[in-house]
């Protein structure tokens, strides 16, 4: 069993757990700081495929940028001893089954798929992933999506000022 | 690495952040959980892209960029997902301003 497989089990271990603890915390801030486990397992795993730009913006933006919105705005409503009314255990067993019905549906898809049979994904070689790479192409066959970017955002400011605002007509 | 580890892990990922939404009542949780299918997409396409420039380049003696549309369009839809959370995050304070709330049943009309 060489290095890659131990640490591909461990990052893969390590994202299920979180991700299931984001689940069943009752604090939301605890699902928040489990959110952030996952992504830093995910960021591992894009390192383990050298995919460098995306280990690093993957940080930057998701378990930087994000989480601390996340954070910050159930701290701004103080939601920290969340009293949230149980569910009924019947729906959320239906959640579950459902769930797990969906898992099971894809994973049985997934194992007979002729053109996923014998296929391998090159780890931690290959130069598609540095910067250098990227740059090039987003630089030249994707300019008009990344000025499109900048409208996004600009949109997007712009609606989450114009919702945060305070009403003051009432 | 055989790409069906992969497949099975992210989908493994993905359907517990459908759980998520399917069983919680708090609207912030639901929202993580949608990010938590996105990186669960996300870490799909870059194997995949993987795959195929490993396929690519077995053969190939000059240096291909085969593969690399798919780690842009993972960049892109990191951008839109940051676009996304400042807009709904705007949405649920807007929405606990009124109804001092985040719970999603409260929401089940849309008028009042």
């Amino acid at each position: 069993m060489s290095i890659i497989q131990i640490l591909f089990y461990l990052l893969s271990g390590l994202a299920v757990f979180a991700a299931l603890m984001v689940l069943l915390s009752k604090n939301p801030v605890h699902s928040v700081l489990w959110l952030i486990v996952v992504f830093f397992a995910i960021s591992g795993h894009y390192i383990m495929l050298n995919a460098q730009f995306l280990a690093i913006v993957n940080l930057i933006v998701y378990a930087g940028a994000i989480m601390v919105l996340f954070l910050f705005v159930i701290m701004l409503m103080n939601l920290n001893s969340s009293a949230e009314p149980g569910k009924h255990i019947w729906m959320k067993l239906a959640g579950v089954v459902a769930g797990g019905c969906f898992l099971i549906m894809l994973v049985s898809l997934a194992s007979q798929a002729p053109e996923m049979t014998n296929k391998t994904v090159q780890m931690k070689e290959g130069n598609v992933g540095l910067i250098k790479e990227l740059g090039k192409v987003l630089f030249s066959d994707f300019v008009l999506p990344f000025e499109l970017t900048s409208a996004l955002f600009l949109s997007a400011m712009v609606g989450a000022v114009v919702l945060g605002k305070k009403d003051s007509a009432q | 690495m055989p790409i069906n580890y992969y497949i099975y892990f992210c989908l493994a990922l993905f359907s517990i952040g459908v759980v998520g939404v399917l069983t919680r009542r708090n609207a912030i949780i639901i929202f993580m959980c949608i990010e938590l299918m996105l990186n669960a997409v996300n870490l799909l396409l870059v194997a995949f892209s993987k795959m195929h420039h490993g396929a690519a380049a077995a053969g190939a003696t000059v240096p291909s960029t085969v593969g690399a549309d798919g780690q842009i369009f993972v960049f892109f839809i990191m951008v839109v997902a940051a676009a996304e959370v400042s807009v709904g995050l705007a949405i649920i304070v807007m929405m606990y301003r009124n109804i001092h709330s985040v719970d999603v049943n409260f929401l089940n009309r849309l008028k009042n």
